[in-house]
């Protein structure tokens, strides 16, 4: 029997435009695009130039540092164009898709570890390896302690993976039974979920987790089942891309189809589509929702990534949220009663309406100001770690102190809810990663 | 409001660098964001949602908590005035006197506080925090009535400038200022912080006239006395007040801290809301509790074997752990940091209440010297959890 943890920190934000238990449509993406800028410490070595026709799986670029690591195209098409930044930097590598796709094959004969590797560096899956500590894509070189796939997202608003991935189950074990060559498979499955379709994954171990977000988040699962300590290293990965890697083992080929949630209070009929990863995002959202001071994110409302719509979904994200901006100033905001208005404390009257569901912007309900409350914090995030003291560490780059208090064990989403609680204002999430960016240059 | 928000819009260049008014830029900040909430949006990466609360709801709620004991001291002070004079007086006219006889002290404290914090924030090129804005009404409400407003004065600045703006201003000051003020004043002026005729509006100037032979002596109610029960209890360890007296707050005393009910009403505000810690609040008590039960257990004085809930209601204990000890920059900011040094506040309390015959009050000393260890029980809270991360390394 597997056993569940019951984790009492963090919050559930409860918010208008939760999208409906459907499929709307399929959508095939007319262009998708690569970014580098979606992995973190990462420099690409581009494979291709534009005109170059390319099946899903050739490799559009390659890593600087691990040149066996390969990022494929997800479609066939042509390469139309390679978008840089100042200094040459690479933004996008955008294809333009066929209307079928054709598929690169690869050898799916792996039984070693490293021949597992090696097909997942060849066909672009390793990429969605991702590693404890720092959050950057898995070290091939280093030997993993384990294998963590949280099989809930339990941010607001984010994909339902019992939905999404109900009919994916023989792939998903499939995923299973392959990475368990890599390493000890660990699953962590949501257990307010009766009948949850991940209780009985094999080949893993399993077990449930109880609370509000960030309990679905993998570090905070990874902490309490198999903690990461200085000079290990646990690979994690999303529930879908181990699906996508159950069909690289059975069929030999890239198929990087996914389930995304469009969601959020501007959206008109939030639902989910079935379509392909690095999709741009127009082919999704177009005319779907409301375009006056809407935001876009690629990902969920507390760490994703603000888009237009010419942009492109993330690597990593499964869903696209689509809010109010916030841009407005707010006559006495602070000190009316604010029965409208979402907050952690019950310095507003909201708290009155526990239930309620809302319809929260963009704004930022105030100014930077010093670090004065103390507290908030440590109610949100369910980990043995100082949070408060492990962020005023990493300002101050104190590397010793960074790594006593913890560093190796957390990501930047594992501060979301501290950022957006925070009194003072800061930008939580961006300090984290420039800590973890620091750490990386320190260390490796 | 649309008016007035395109009026500011229309004066803000001057207070921008190179404006007629840079120097006032600071200022123009902290009232422009008093009037709206500044329309800032979250960065494209990160939580795109936030909290509405900010430092301004924050402090708003602590000074709400604190109304229920600043305008019961008010009507207090205006009480026992009129007691002392034998004057007939209603709910009102104690009130209105109390207000007026506050006033003076409350004004100085914001006037001179303010006017370092904006200096300052200006000088460093900040914005104005809002801490003080708790700060400036604490101060007047510790002190006796009868202090000067100028001496109110210069503890404020005092203390904002020595307790807070050289540590680096708001978040980085060691202690808390406000009592730092009455620390200030109390080793400083202690003939007017100190004894039995402080506690009454008007009682010592009055005493004086009647000795000059200014005023006859009946101006003063035969057998008045303006001593607090801490006073009395230092002096041969007996109250004429009752415990509903002390517990309602029909007792003399610094002005906000007489009342343990209406303190009580802010402490529910405050905990309810999630503004203070209610860890420090609740080891507070139970640091008394043990205290006051040990004294009782190994005392043979009469004060020693006083019961120990009598140290909830008296003097400034409860006015200090719900207003003083949880402010969140000079307490232990660790979560179980706090119990230890609440529990400590408690405990350090009474042993000067009782023990110490030179202090009749311990709970300002207990909380400065806690402030200055919090630093210290942190370290030592970050020790364990370090200590617990290298202990799972090696168990493998």
């Amino acid at each position: 029997m597997s056993k569940v943890i019951k984790l009492k920190q963090g919050l559930d934000i409860n918010l208008e435009g939760e999208a409906q238990k459907a499929v709307a449509q399929t959508i095939m993406p007319t262009e998708i695009s690569l970014k580098p800028s979606d992995f973190a410490c990462f420099k690409p070595h581009l494979e291709v130039k534009v005109g170059d026709k390319v099946k899903a799986g050739s490799v559009l670029f390659t890593d600087k540092n691990n040149p066996e690591i390969c990022f494929c195209s997800p479609v066939s098409g042509e390469v139309t164009e390679v978008r840089r930044a100042e200094r040459r930097r690479i933004t996008d590598v955008i294809v333009k898709a066929d209307s079928t796709i054709e598929y690169e094959k690869f050898d799916t004969n792996a039984s070693s570890k490293d021949a597992v590797k090696a097909l997942l560096m060849k066909s672009g899956a390793w990429a969605y390896l991702r590693q404890r500590p720092f959050n950057i894509i898995a070290n091939p070189n280093q030997d993993a302690k384990a294998v963590y796939i949280s099989t809930f997202d339990s941010a607001p608003l984010a994909a339902d993976y019992q939905f999404v991935m109900k009919d994916q189950m023989a792939d998903f074990q499939a995923g299973v039974d392959l990475l368990s060559k890599l390493a000890p498979v660990f699953v962590g499955y949501d257990a307010k979920v009766s009948g949850n379709i991940f209780q009985n994954v094999k080949n893993a171990t399993v077990n449930g987790f109880e609370g509000p977000h960030p309990a679905g988040n993998a570090g905070v699962q990874i902490s309490h089942v198999c903690p990461v300590n200085k000079g290990e290293m646990v690979i994690v990965v999303n529930p879908q891309d181990v699906a996508m890697i159950g069909r690289l083992a059975t069929k030999g080929i890239y198929d990087a189809k996914k389930t995304v949630v469009i969601a959020g209070s501007k959206v008109k009929a939030p639902a989910y589509v079935s379509t392909y990863a690095n999709v741009k995002v127009s082919d999704l959202v177009a005319g779907k929702y409301d375009s006056a001071d809407a935001r876009i994110i690629s990902g969920n409302v507390l760490s994703g990534t603000k888009l237009d719509e010419n942009g492109y979904l993330g690597f990593y994200d499964n869903g696209i949220t689509i809010i109010p901006e916030g841009n407005y100033y707010d006559f006495f905001g602070w000190a009316l009663p604010g029965l409208k208005k979402y907050s952690f404390t019950r310095t507003f009257f909201s708290w009155l309406s526990p239930s309620k569901k809302y319809d929260l912007d963009t704004h930022m309900h105030g100014e930077k100001r010093a670090y004065v409350v103390t507290g908030t914090f440590e109610n949100l995030v369910p980990m043995d770690i100082l949070p408060l003291q492990l962020i005023k560490a990493t300002l101050a780059q104190n590397l010793e102190l960074m790594e006593e208090l913890g560093i190796y064990e957390v990501a930047e989403e594992d501060f979301a809810l501290c950022e957006f609680a925070d009194t003072s204002k800061t930008d939580i999430q961006a300090i984290i990663r420039k800590g973890l960016d620091f750490m990386v240059q320190e260390t490796m | 409001m649309e008016s007035l928000r395109k009026y500011l819009d229309k004066i803000k260049p001057n207070f921008e660098e190179g404006g007629k008014c840079a120097k006032l830029k600071s200022t123009f900040e902290a009232f422009e964001s008093f009037l709206f909430v500044p329309n800032e949006q979250t960065p494209a990466k990160g939580a795109h949602i936030r909290d509405a609360v900010d430092l301004k709801r924050t402090i708003t709620v602590v000074l709400i908590a604190l109304m229920p004991a600043l305008f019961f001291g008010m009507w207090n002070v205006g009480y026992f005035h009129y007691q002392m004079t034998g004057e007939e007086s209603g709910l009102f006219g104690n009130f209105f006197y109390g207000l007026v006889a506050m006033l003076p002290n409350i004004i100085a404290s914001y006037v001179c506080g303010l006017f370092l914090e904006f200096m300052f924030a200006q000088i460093r090129k900040e914005q104005v925090n809002e801490g003080f804005l708790a700060t400036g009404l604490l101060i007047p409400m510790i002190c006796p009535v009868d202090t000067p407003c100028w001496m109110v004065g210069i503890a404020t600045m005092f203390a904002v400038l020595i307790g807070k703006e050289v540590f680096g201003g708001t978040g980085m000051n060691i202690v808390n200022p406000a009592l730092l003020a009455r620390a200030f004043l109390f080793f400083a002026y202690p003939g007017k912080m100190s004894g039995d005729v402080v506690w009454v509006a008007d009682y010592g100037k009055t005493l004086d006239l009647i000795k000059n032979n200014e005023l006859p002596a009946n101006t003063i109610v035969d057998g008045f006395s303006g001593a607090t029960p801490l006073g009395q209890l230092a002096h041969d360890g007996t109250t004429s007040y009752s415990v509903m007296d002390m517990f309602l707050g029909f007792i003399p005393g610094s002005v906000g801290e007489t009342s343990t009910l209406a303190i009580l009403i802010g402490a529910v505000i405050l905990i309810w809301t999630g503004i203070a810690s209610w860890k420090i609040m609740l080891s507070g008590v139970a640091g008394v509790a043990v205290m006051g039960l040990l004294l009782n257990a190994c005392g043979s004085e009469a004060y020693t074997q006083l019961p120990f809930y009598y140290h909830f209601i008296l003097g400034g204990f409860a006015f200090g752990i719900v207003f003083m000890a949880t402010d969140p920059v000079t307490a232990a900011q660790t979560e179980c940091g706090k119990w230890v040094y609440g529990f400590l506040i408690g405990v350090v309390a009474i042993l000067v209440r009782v023990v110490n015959p030179a202090f009749p009050e311990g709970v300002m000393l207990a909380i400065l010297l806690m402030n200055v260890c919090a630093p210290l029980i942190d370290h030592c809270v970050i020790r364990a959890n370090v200590k617990r991360r290298l202990n799972r390394a090696k168990v493998k």
